[in-house]
């Protein structure tokens, strides 16, 4: 296991340098660069030079590259060309936003997508059945921002429930020690800016986990079918033992590997960031952070940004495959 | 007994969020109204990038400095119209080299120190004295927009400084000298880069301090413009909490007429329809950049209502000379003759905008009495082209940009086709091209790499002809790729000429040649539309956007 491990944290550096070179290249590649963002209709040719001076962007590219190898070695992403600040601090606002807003999402696609799949599973071809496979269509094809707008127009707009927009709402005030809003409420003791911050993620929630909502009750479904009609199922049940420990301990637990497997890879594809979620409820996430940077060419973001977030898409794998094996002692022998 | 468990979980679970629905009740409510507390919150498209004037040239931090910062001199509310600011008298010399200003009396920093023109001048110096990367466009842009140069040029693109000192004779007295001749000083010092900080505070906070790496770049290390942005405006700052929220309250011991808000709270939306949302859900109670398709809802809503800015701006299609026929006057004659101005501005600007005749809005000094008229002829088009020896019809290349909406132009794409089948009408041959605006397009126009014909517009920066046609049409410009030695003469002179209504002559001769030549076909003036709920009252929208919300209020609806 140990071995396992090290050698996928050893497989870490040239994935993420041959990324780092992929996307250096390619956003060098697309047309026109930071300049003309910055400056937009105001932008001269000689306005031009001298912001490309000032960024090096003048150089040959493996001066450039050069340079970025030697600050990213010790540890510096780099200052972002928008609001003149290190890369690493935009990070440490935005990564918690966005593993905030994709732990609600996921929680509500499994507090609500497993059982719904099981249950499914239990009444298979009824009523029941049918219509959480239909719902479930329903919630992979719904466009997401089309949900989102939707879903504030009824709860927040109308009806006035929940915020439209937002981590918090600006009448509250708060320390962030953490930048995880969920903590640095609850480390200040402050219930009521923690009730307005799980406000403020629940519809976000809902949109975003509507997808894997989806994909997790099709999955559970699916598994579960699979296993209840395995031999150990029909053993256990002739043992005489209830149908409430069989469901759990044999047909559940079993249910678990593919379900975990999925989860692990919505986990990872939730961190990459919520680019639409995080637009229509103005979630300062990674998601719109590095949208917004392809759009105003900010190379230090996009090299930064995108660098961090495979780190975190191969360690969540990582974690995925090891926590696999955990639920399934025959991985862990061999 | 498992199935009824499993049925009572599920059932659990809805009630659940139920509950958890109806608890939220009254949680929509994020907003100031009702007049108690006189807390306005607004929401601008992106969060400021650093809250000092002379280092930034975004829309949202000048928003944000507008309330914090003011400038020698101002404009009258909603107009184009000098007024006193912090100078409440100026004197130009005969030779437009030297600005004697008097400065108001009485009035305080945020910090409590004085001002006075020893801290004006302390300013000038401070923009004077930028080195390095302060020096560079993507900070002090409007700075060496208009003064060019700075003491110790770092960069061989940078011009002359025009600047050349500042004496603080008493108190109340700053003399402004310039190297060379200058008529558009007083206009431009209306800008916020030109706003005046605490001496003190800029120098405690290191306002111009950052570390300088080669490889990292410039990294600011001071905190006055992100901690202690201080000056003499109505509003002073309390906290920024990036990408959520910017928070002012009102300055007791302001000079003038106090802010009559508590609070305000400035917060970054990028999504317009977010924006809107937010605003129908009372989270905030008003915003700028209102799309021209959400103006309907808007006005439809009874808690509504939409202000609109003085038209500003103006869009144009752009005719680059350096790519032939383009160079034949009859050609673009022609052009102008061929697009239908009327049809695109009666169609696609949800009725906020009307026809330009020429290269700047109306209101600016020294629009021409009269120009050139290119009424829709596409007959006369083709007359002219054949005219110009050429056979029909005629194949050009015609830029638009794809996924933008600018105040000018809200909907690029439709301006292009109805363009290009007027023009197919005209004796010619339209080639569509497009490409994402920013910064491909943009790039492609400024090298003068978007075919003979694009769209493209510009919003004023100040109440300035030079502003306009002079940022067009001084000197040779890739956009355009034309030399024409009059025009430049006509728009140099009226840069440097002092008395006033000699150079507005000048701007106006330079209008009336510019719509006979024809660089660019204009075509339309906007009104950029803001919105409010119905109980804010007193805000005063500006044709540059520069707006102050000290006047406004939050009434009891």
């Amino acid at each position: 296991m140990l071995r396992f491990v090290v050698r996928r944290l050893l497989l870490l550096v040239p994935i993420l340098l041959g990324l780092s070179i992929l996307v250096f290249l390619w956003i060098r590649a697309l047309p026109a660069g930071p300049a003309q963002s910055l400056l937009g209709e105001r932008a001269t040719p000689e306005t031009i030079a001298q912001i490309e001076e000032q960024y090096g962007l003048d150089r040959p590219l493996h001066i450039q590259y050069w340079r970025y190898l030697k600050t990213v070695a010790q540890g510096d992403l780099g200052t972002t060309i928008r609001t003149r600040r290190p890369v690493t601090e935009e990070v440490k606002e935005r990564f918690p936003a966005t593993i905030e807003l994709a732990m609600a999402a996921l929680l509500f696609a499994t507090l609500f997508g497993i059982p719904l799949g099981f249950v499914a599973a239990k009444r298979y071809g009824t009523w029941i059945d049918h219509s959480s496979l239909v719902a479930s269509l329903i919630g992979i094809s719904i466009p997401i921002f089309f949900l989102a707008i939707l879903l504030k127009y009824v709860f927040a707009v109308q009806l006035g429930w929940l915020p439209t927009v937002g981590r918090i709402s600006v009448l509250i005030d708060l320390e962030h020690p953490t930048n995880f809003y969920t903590l640095d409420a609850l480390i200040a003791l402050d219930f009521v800016a923690f009730w307005d911050v799980i406000k403020h993620l629940i519809l976000p929630a809902i949109a975003l986990g509507s997808i894997p909502l989806a994909v997790t009750a099709r999955i559970t479904r699916a598994a579960v079918l699979d296993v209840q009609n395995e031999d150990y199922v029909r053993t256990a049940r002739a043992k005489g033992l209830p149908p409430r420990v069989v469901d759990i301990r044999h047909i559940f637990r079993n249910a678990l590997l593919p379900i975990s497997t999925i989860i692990g890879l919505q986990t990872g594809l939730l961190l990459s960031g919520a680019v639409l979620t995080e637009t229509v409820f103005a979630f300062p996430g990674m998601g719109t952070w590095l949208v917004e940077a392809i759009r105003q060419r900010d190379y230090p973001v996009l090299q930064g940004g995108i660098l961090f977030v495979s780190f975190v898409f191969v360690i969540v794998n990582l974690i995925v495959d090891i926590s696999y094996a955990l639920i399934n002692p025959r991985i862990r022998v061999s | 007994m498992g199935r009824v468990s499993l049925r009572r979980i599920l059932l659990l679970l809805a009630t659940a969020l139920l509950v958890l629905g109806a608890a939220g009740c009254g949680g929509g409510d994020d907003g100031g109204g009702g007049g108690e507390g006189g807390t306005l919150v607004f929401a601008g498209a992106a969060d400021p990038v650093v809250i000092d004037g002379a280092l930034v040239s975004d829309g949202e931090s000048i928003r944000v400095i507008t309330q914090i910062f003011e400038t020698l001199i101002n404009l009258k509310p909603g107009t184009t119209e000098l007024a006193p600011g912090l100078a409440t008298e100026w004197e130009v010399s005969p030779d437009a080299l030297t600005y004697t200003f008097t400065l108001r009396e009485g009035v305080k920093f945020h910090d409590g120190t004085d001002f006075n023109a020893e801290a004006v001048c302390f300013n000038f110096d401070r923009w004077y004295n930028f080195t390095g990367p302060l020096q560079s466009p993507s900070a002090s842009y409007y700075y060496s927009a208009f003064f060019g140069g700075f003491k110790n040029n770092e960069s061989e693109d940078l011009s002359d400084p025009l600047y050349e000192s500042c004496t603080a004779e008493n108190p109340t007295t700053a003399v402004i000298k310039l190297t060379r001749p200058s008529a558009s000083l007083l206009g431009a010092l209306v800008q916020q880069a030109f706003s005046i900080a605490s001496p003190k505070a800029l120098e405690e906070f290191q306002a111009d301090e950052g570390t300088l790496d080669e490889e990292v770049g410039f990294r600011p290390t001071g905190t006055f413009g992100t901690e202690h942005p201080i000056g003499t405006g109505p509003f002073e700052f309390v906290s920024w909490t990036r990408e959520d929220r910017l928070v002012l309250k009102r300055f007791e011991d302001y000079w003038g007429e106090k802010a009559k808000l508590d609070e305000l709270i400035i917060r970054p939306i990028a999504d317009n329809a977010a924006r809107l949302q937010a605003l129908q859900a009372d989270e905030i109670q008003g915003y700028d950049l209102v799309e021209p398709q959400d103006i309907q809802t808007i006005e439809g809503d009874e808690n509504l209502k939409i202000l609109d800015r003085p038209a500003f701006n103006v869009a144009y299609v752009g005719i680059n000379q350096a790519k032939p026929p383009m160079d034949k006057l009859e050609v673009r004659q022609a052009v102008a003759h061929g697009l239908d101005r009327q049809a695109v501005v009666d169609n696609f600007y949800g009725g906020r905008g009307v026809v330009a005749e020429q290269m700047m809005p109306p209101e600016v000094e020294g629009y021409a009495d009269s120009v050139t008229k290119w009424p829709h002829d596409p007959a006369k088009a083709k007359q002219l082209l054949q005219q110009a020896g050429l056979t029909l019809p005629v194949e050009i290349e015609f830029w638009y940009p794809s996924d933008v909406s600018r105040p000018y132009m809200p909907n690029p794409k439709n301006n292009f086709e109805a363009f290009a089948a007027s023009l197919n009408k005209s004796g010619f041959k339209v080639v569509p091209k497009t490409a994402p605006w920013d910064p491909d397009y943009l790039g492609r126009v400024d090298e003068g790499n978007a075919g003979h014909l694009h769209l493209i517009g510009w919003t004023g920066d100040f109440a300035d002809a030079d502003n306009f046609i002079g940022t067009f049409f001084q000197d040779f410009n890739p956009q355009f790729g034309f030399r024409d030695q009059e025009l430049f003469k006509l728009l140099d002179d009226a840069e440097v000429e002092s008395d006033r209504q000699a150079r507005i002559d000048l701007y106006k001769q330079a209008n009336q040649r510019i719509m006979e030549t024809l660089p660019a076909v204009p075509y339309a003036h906007t009104k950029p539309a803001l919105a409010f709920r119905q109980d804010v009252e007193g805000f005063v929208p500006s044709p540059t956007t520069n707006e102050l919300f000290s006047t406004v209020t939050i009434g009891e609806q």
